[in-house]
C-alpha cells in the first residue's frame, strides 16, 4: 500500500513516541497536584509550552492546550464570540466559505441557537480570501472574523497576512484555523498578525487528540469547558501530559526540519500536478498552482464518482482522499467545491494526493502509472 | 490468489460468506451498495441501514478484509422503483427483488467487483452451485431447504453464474450460526422481513400514494359474470386472493380473483372461484442458456414463499412458456414469478402474466 493522504493524518515521528513515553507510566502525575509527581508532570507540560511558544514566537501564557484542532476551533470561536458580544454588543461574525466544518458547524450552531449573525465570504474560483472581501464586509458589530491559513481540501494558501492588517486597523478579532499549514508554512503569529490561531498535532507527525489555540495576550475569551482551572481557566480538565509533550517535539522537529521537508515533497507534488493534468483528459486543477500547500495535490475529474474513484484507487494499493468522500455511499460534492464555483459533474469527482516525509519517488510513479486507467475505469462505470 | 467481491449486509450470512471464503485462502473484499430511499427517508432503507452498514465495517475489520459501500441510488431508482411502479401501472403485483437481483446486484455491483479486478462475486445466499459434466453451471436449491433462496437467483445467466459463489448454501442455517461464533462475527440475522427495502417499513401502499398516486383510481368490483359489487380504491390497493377489506356486504367471502387494468375493475369472487391449473409465463431465463424444445415435467414455484407445485412446462415462444398445474394453484399472481425446479435443478423461470 502507498499511503498519500498525509492531509488526513501523518504516521507519529518515533522521535516524537520517545519523547512522550516516559509521561504515560513512569512519570504520570497530574500537574495540578501539590507532590513531587505533580511537580514533575507540570514542569513537563510546561516545557512543552515554551516550545510551542518559540516556534509561534509568542509567549508561554497564549498557548492553550486542547484535545485536537476542531476543538481549538470550537474555542477560539465561541470564546471569542461570547466575549465580543458582552464587551461590545458585537453579533457579526464573518468567515470564508471554504472553511473547515469545524468552523462551520460551530458558526451554524452559534447562529442558530446564539442570535449570532453570519456573513460567508466568498472566495475566488482557487478558494482564496482577499483582504478586500474582508474589508469591504468587516463592520462595527463584528465580532471576530475566521479565514483559514490553508485549506484542507484544496491546498489553497490565504494571504492571513493581509488579511489580518484589515483586521488590526478595523479593530477586529482574527482567528486562522492552521490545522492543514502548520505541517509546511511558517506558523510565526508576530508575522502573521493573527488574534488567535488554531493548531492539530497529527498533521505534523505528533499523535492524534492534541491540539492547541494560540491566543494574544488581551484577546476577551470565555472558556467553554467548564471546571478546573487548567490552560489559565480556558480549558478545564485534567492535561493529557504526553500528547501535550509529544505535540510539542513534533512541531519542534517541523519547525527545525520544515526546510527539508518541504524540499523533499514539493519536486514530488509538481510531479503529481504536471503528469496528472498532462495525461488525464477533463481534468483540472482545485486550488491555485502556486500558493498552495507544497505536499498538496488536488484534482477534479469531470464525470468520475469520486468515492468509487478512492474505491478502485484502494484496491489497486493507493490511498487517498476526495472532497466528497464519505463512508456510506452518499456522496455531495463538499462545500469547498461549491465555493470555488464547481458544477455538480465536477465537484463529485475530486480527488486529493498529499504527500508526506515517507513518500518515495517510486510511489509517485507508481501512482501516476495506475491513476489515468482508474479515472477511464471510474467513467465507465459511472 | 483468486480475488472475490463479497456483497455484504452486516447480517450473518454474508459474514460468514466471506469468513468461509477467507478461510478458504481467497483475497477477500467486501462490498456494500448504497440503495435509494425516498427522498427525506434516507437511512432508512432496510439493505443499507446507517446500522448494518456498521455492522458489515465492524465484520470487514474483524475479518481483515477491505470493505466499500458503493453509490447505487440512481440506478436502483431508475430500475427497480420504476419496474415496481410501472409493474402496479399494469395491474401486476412486481417482485422488485428479482430486477435488483438481476440489475443491481448481478450486473452493477458485479461490474464494479470485476472493475477491483475480482475474479467471482459471492452473496450470503442459500443456493450452491455446481459445474455440471457438460461444463455449465447449475444452481440448486440449498441444502438447507427450509432457507433456499434460489427463487430469487433464476434471473442469472451462465456468464454471471461463472462469476458467483454461493458459500453458505451447503450449510444448514444452524451451522451457519455456529460459524459466525467461532470467527467471533455478528450471530443476528436480518429480520425475516417480506418488506421491500425502499418501503422503510411501511406499507407499500403508503409508498403508492406519495409517489404515483395517479395509479390510485377508483373503479368497479365486478364478479366474473360482470356484476357490480362495489367500488374499490386503486387496483394497486390489492393483492390476488385478498379477502379482508374488501368493503362489500355479500352473504359469501368474497376474495379478489384478478385485476382488469383496461377497463380498471377488480374482479371478485368465490373461495370456490379462487385458484387456476394454468399460468403463462413471458421473459423466460433458462438458467442453462438453452431453452428446451419440448414440454417436460417440473416442480414449480409461483412466489418466493409458495409451495412447489408438480406441473407441465410446455415452451410457446422464445420468450414464454405455459404452465399447466396438476392440481390448480391459489393465488396466481401476475407480477410474481414462476420458477422451474427439477429435484434440486433450477431450469429457469418467467414473470407471471
Amino acid at each position: 500500500m502507498v499511503y498519500l493522504d498525509y492531509s488526513a493524518t501523518t504516521p507519529v515521528d518515533p522521535r516524537v513516541v520517545a519523547a512522550m513515553t516516559p509521561y504515560f507510566s513512569t512519570s504520570f502525575g497530574n500537574p495540578s497536584s501539590v507532590h513531587r509527581y505533580g511537580q514533575v508532570a507540570e514542569a513537563a507540560v510546561d516545557s512543552a509550552r515554551e516550545t510551542v511558544a518559540s516556534v509561534l514566537h509568542c509567549s508561554p501564557e497564549e498557548i492553550i492546550f486542547t484535545s485536537c484542532g476542531s476543538e481549538s476551533d470550537n474555542l477560539a470561536i465561541r470564546g471569542a464570540a461570547y466575549a465580543m458580544r458582552e464587551k461590545t454588543g458585537a453579533r457579526w461574525i464573518l468567515a470564508s466559505r471554504a472553511e473547515h466544518p469545524a468552523v462551520v458547524k460551530t458558526l451554524l450552531q452559534l447562529e442558530k441557537y446564539e442570535g449570532f449573525l453570519l456573513e460567508w465570504l466568498d472566495v475566488d474560483e482557487q478558494g482564496r480570501v482577499t483582504p478586500e472581501i474582508v474589508s469591504s464586509a468587516i463592520c462595527d458589530s463584528t465580532a471576530i472574523v475566521s479565514v483559514m491559513y490553508a485549506n484542507n481540501e484544496i491546498g489553497t494558501i490565504n494571504p492571513v497576512k493581509a488579511i489580518a492588517e484589515v483586521c488590526r486597523n478595523h479593530n477586529i478579532l482574527l482567528h486562522t484555523d492552521a490545522v492543514q499549514a502548520a505541517a509546511y508554512l511558517p506558523v510565526d503569529v508576530r508575522t502573521l498578525g493573527v488574534d488567535m490561531m488554531s493548531l492539530g498535532a497529527h498533521k505534523f507527525y505528533g499523535p492524534k487528540g492534541v491540539g492547541a489555540l494560540y491566543v494574544r495576550k488581551g484577546t476577551p475569551l470565555v472558556s467553554h469547558l467548564t471546571g478546573g482551572g487548567q490552560e489559565f481557566n480556558l480549558r478545564a480538565g485534567t492535561q493529557n501530559v504526553p500528547y501535550i509533550v509529544g505535540f510539542a517535539e513534533a512541531l519542534r522537529l517541523t519547525n527545525e526540519e520544515r526546510n527539508q521537508r518541504v524540499t523533499h515533497v514539493q519536486p514530488l507534488r509538481d510531479r503529481i500536478l504536471g503528469s496528472v493534468l498532462e495525461t488525464i483528459p477533463d481534468a483540472r486543477l482545485t486550488g491555485p498552482m502556486d500558493a498552495r500547500l507544497p505536499h498538496h495535490a488536488s484534482f477534479a475529474f469531470k464525470g468520475v464518482d469520486g468515492n468509487l474513484l478512492l474505491t478502485l484507487l484502494d484496491a489497486a494499493g493507493f490511498a487517498c482522499s476526495s472532497g466528497s468522500a464519505c463512508k456510506t455511499g452518499n456522496p455531495e460534492p463538499s462545500e469547498v467545491m461549491n465555493a470555488i464555483g464547481l458544477s455538480r459533474d465536477w465537484g463529485l469527482g475530486s480527488l486529493r494526493v498529499t504527500l508526506g516525509i515517507q513518500t518515495t519517488a517510486a510511489d509517485v510513479d507508481a501512482f501516476l502509472a495506475a491513476l489515468p486507467g482508474l479515472v477511464e475505469k471510474a467513467r465507465k462505470l459511472k | 490468489m483468486t480475488k472475490v467481491v463479497v456483497a455484504m449486509s452486516g447480517g450473518v450470512d454474508s459474514s460468514v460468506a466471506a469468513a468461509l471464503l477467507k478461510e478458504q485462502g481467497y483475497d477477500v473484499i467486501g462490498m456494500m451498495l448504497r440503495l435509494w430511499s425516498e427522498p427525506g427517508k434516507e437511512g432508512s432503507n432496510r439493505c443499507c441501514t446507517p446500522d448494518s452498514m456498521g455492522q458489515a465495517r465492524r465484520v470487514a475489520a474483524k475479518l481483515d478484509i477491505p470493505f466499500y459501500v458503493i453509490d447505487a441510488k440512481d440506478v436502483f431508482r431508475e430500475t427497480v422503483v420504476q419496474y415496481f411502479l410501472d409493474g402496479y401501472a399494469r395491474g401486476e403485483t412486481p417482485n422488485p427483488c428479482l430486477i435488483c437481483n438481476r440489475q443491481i446486484r448481478w450486473t452493477f455491483l458485479l461490474e464494479h467487483a470485476l472493475a477491483l479486478e475480482a475474479d467471482y462475486m459471492a452473496t450470503g445466499h442459500y443456493v450452491r452451485i455446481q459445474k455440471g459434466e457438460d461444463g455449465r453451471m447449475n444452481l440448486l436449491r440449498a441444502l438447507d431447504r427450509s432457507k433456499d433462496q434460489s427463487y430469487v437467483l433464476y434471473v442469472l445467466n451462465q456468464a454471471k453464474l461463472r462469476r458467483a459463489l454461493f458459500p453458505i448454501g451447503d450449510y444448514p442455517k444452524t451451522e451457519i450460526r455456529a460459524i459466525a461464533e467461532r470467527f467471533g462475527l455478528p450471530t443476528a440475522s436480518r429480520k425475516d422481513s417480506q418488506d421491500l427495502c425502499f418501503l422503510a417499513g411501511e406499507d407499500y401502499r403508503n409508498f403508492l400514494r406519495r409517489n404515483a398516486a395517479e395509479l390510485l383510481k377508483p373503479g368497479d368490483i365486478l364478479t366474473r359474470e360482470g356484476t357490480s359489487v362495489g367500488t374499490h380504491t386503486g387496483l394497486a390497493n390489492y393483492t390476488i386472493g385478498q379477502r379482508k377489506g374488501l368493503g362489500i356486504a355479500s352473504s359469501v367471502p368474497l376474495y379478489v380473483l384478478g385485476k382488469d387494468s383496461s377497463t380498471n375493475a377488480l374482479i371478485v369472487g368465490t373461495r370456490e372461484e379462487l385458484g387456476s391449473q394454468e399460468l403463462v409465463a413471458r421473459d423466460i431465463n433458462w438458467q442453462s442458456g438453452e431453452a428446451p424444445k419440448e414440454p417436460f415435467r417440473a416442480e414449480v414455484k409461483i412466489r418466493y414463499t409458495a409451495q412447489e407445485a408438480e406441473a407441465w412446462v410446455t415452451p410457446i415462444d422464445a420468450d414464454r412458456v405455459q404452465v399447466r398445474f396438476d392440481a390448480p394453484q391459489r393465488d396466481i399472481t401476475a407480477g410474481q414469478a414462476a420458477v422451474f425446479f427439477r429435484g434440486d435443478l433450477l431450469i429457469g423461470g418467467g414473470i407471471i402474466l
